[in-house]
């Protein structure tokens, strides 16, 4: 018998937390298989987030360091000063990238630091229960916002590659999803070519992903990935916001 | 060995340099620039990085992530940046990441001043951040004492693989002095743990994540375990004039520089003043400052704050003896004369005037 699909070498034996239907799954193994493509793995240093990611250092296969909440672009850019040749990625969430750590996220885009950054957004905060995050949408309800997200009152939702695009700084902003197969594989071009970016030394790069989040938005893991599209996608529109090597060859 | 005219700041920096730190993350913040400015403009000649930070918390995530990638790395503020560093300080030490961190204080609380001071003694000797943790913490008293602890410093960090603290103040950072910089041979040890690539050897994790409580409390045990043998082999301080001192001032930093001229002072008035300069504030020199509470009648805690360091000379001396303060704050500095005029305030209610 010969498989046809295995686990990346990008990720350990370790088995996910995750909860059911969750796409940070998804995600991970994305990530996993473009550093096994690039053969990147035994000079890859990844920084965990504070959040559902939190231990990431246990599963991605190659050096790791797990960073206070927010703070994963500066201590991304401590390693990738001191070690030049090393690949250095940082994977957070919507709380830790665009709310605790935005100083640490605008700044690291501004310097066109060379990492890359993979950002999961899920419009909520799920390792706490369910509480309004920085891309909550208007009108959401969460445990912290149980009328719906007021706008008058907890403000509007930041569109990250959009507001990073405009920082010249910025090597390549793109927004994904992983509702869907096609989707998915679109995901992993743009995580590859953020990567790809990184040893090409054309400077911060930065993959959104649109992900769901089962079991604080209250949803069937189905109805979630209906839920992610008939809501995030409008307001979160995919598509490449930045791309400097485009720019490059107009 | 050429004596140069050096700045307290340029020296902390020109002293890193020939330690080996190549690496230095800041925020600018008075009155410590010069050790930022002097970085900014040595270290790319040399193929050093020096990156200025938006904020004092990503200057020391960034310290922290060049610890990790295991390069020698320092950063350096004033107070209030203390206070947005002891987060990172908190995870730097939950990591077990050598790093050197600078302090050169000034007066607080809030945004205080910009004059010198001593009122972070707490915060430095307590670890500042959350949770079970100390950083080393070193207090030089001249700007040849600068070079020496600071190069000490980043050797003890990398020993320890712990955070240490070089505490100055105002005074200390501002003033020029002639040293001795000299030749210096970095004692750096190999580092297994650091996330250099795992390339032919299992992947590292550098993490202050346990969600399991006892092997949490674990880390915690061995961590404390090597404050102890830092407890041990680690302690300096200097004595003067306390073989028969009656009365022992207590001073480090610029107070310990103006307390040896009111102990001569007060010597020639014939009263048997001595003067105890800890040099490690983490660990304090406890047990040597006891031995001394077996024959002096009274200490004098002589502090650039309202009063901090005195509770450890309390505690060190099991409060045998009186303790008694001499404290200016908010940027004020001692001069000889009130230290001496305490000398005497305490002589007489010790009947020996």
């Amino acid at each position: 018998m010969k498989p046809i699909l295995n686990r990346p070498a990008g990720l350990t034996e370790a088995a996910f937390h995750y909860c059911p239907g969750c796409t940070h799954g998804i995600i991970h193994r994305i990530t996993a298989e473009v550093m096994e493509e690039l053969e990147i793995l035994d000079r890859a240093v990844g920084v965990a987030p504070v959040g559902c990611a939190v231990l990431a250092y246990n599963y991605f296969n190659c050096d790791m360091l797990q960073a206070a909440h927010g703070r994963a672009p500066a201590v991304a850019t401590g390693i990738k000063r001191a070690r030049g040749e090393a690949v250095v990625f940082t994977y957070q969430g919507d709380g830790d990238l665009a709310a605790i750590g935005t100083a640490e996220t605008v700044h690291a885009a501004a310097r066109g630091e060379n990492i890359t950054v993979i950002f999961v957004n899920n419009a909520i905060y799920g390792m706490t229960g369910g509480q309004m995050a920085p891309t909550s949408l208007p009108g959401q309800v969460t445990q912290t916002t149980p009328y719906g997200r007021d706008t008058a009152a907890a403000g509007y939702p930041i569109r990250v590659c959009e507001m990073l695009a405009t920082l010249e700084g910025t090597a390549y902003a793109a927004r994904v999803s992983v509702d869907t197969p096609k989707n998915a594989a679109a995901a992993k071009a743009a995580v590859k070519r953020a990567f790809q970016n990184q040893l090409d030394g054309a400077g911060f790069s930065i993959v959104e992903i649109l992900s769901t989040c089962p079991t604080n938005w209250g949803l069937s893991p189905v109805d979630a990935l209906a839920w992610l599209r008939d809501n995030l996608l409008p307001y979160y529109p995919l598509g490449v916001y930045r791309d400097c090597k485009k720019e490059a060859a107009v | 060995m050429e004596k140069l005219m050096l700045k307290g700041n340029e020296a902390i920096a020109e002293a890193a340099i020939t330690a080996g730190c190549l690496h230095f993350f800041g925020y600018p913040i008075t009155p410590q620039t010069e050790v930022a400015a002097y970085m900014a403009r040595k270290l790319p000649k040399i193929g050093g990085v020096y990156l200025q930070a938006e904020s004092e918390v990503a200057a020391i995530n960034m310290v922290i992530g060049a610890a990790a990638a295991g390069v020698r790395v320092m950063t350096s503020s004033s107070s209030p940046g203390i206070s947005l560093k002891s987060e990172g300080l908190s995870y730097l030490s939950g990591c077990d990441l050598p790093a050197v961190i600078v302090n050169i204080q000034r007066g607080g609380p809030g945004l205080g001043g910009i004059q010198p001071s001593q009122s972070d003694y707490f915060q430095a000797t307590r670890g500042s951040g959350h949770g079970d943790y100390h950083l080393i913490v070193l207090a030089p008293g001249t700007v040849q004492e600068i070079v020496d602890l600071t190069r000490r410093a980043f050797d003890l960090a990398d020993k320890y693989r712990v955070g240490v603290m070089l505490l100055g103040d105002g005074v200390l950072g501002q003033m020029m002095e002639p040293a001795v910089i000299g030749e210096y041979t970095p004692a750096v040890p190999a580092k297994p743990w650091a996330l250099t690539g795992a390339s032919g050897r299992p992947k590292n994790i550098v993490n202050s994540l346990y969600l399991d409580p006892e092997e949490l409390e674990r880390t915690n045990f061995e961590r404390f375990r090597k404050y102890e043998q830092i407890r041990r082999d680690e302690v300096l301080f200097e004595e003067y004039q306390t073989e028969d001192a009656d009365l022992v001032l207590v001073g480090y930093g610029a107070p310990g520089r103006i307390c040896r001229n009111a102990v001569a002072a007060a010597r020639a008035e014939g009263l048997r003043a001595g003067l105890f300069r800890p040099v490690t504030l983490y660990p304090f020199p406890s047990e040597a400052l006891k031995k001394l509470a077996e024959r002096a009648k009274r200490f004098i805690s002589v502090e650039m704050s309202m009063g901090q360091m005195v509770d450890d000379v309390r505690l060190a001396i099991e409060c045998r003896r009186p303790v008694d303060t001499c404290l200016r704050t908010g940027g004020v500095i001692h001069t000889p004369a009130e230290i001496l005029e305490k000398i005497r305030a305490c002589a007489k209610e010790e009947g020996l005037i």
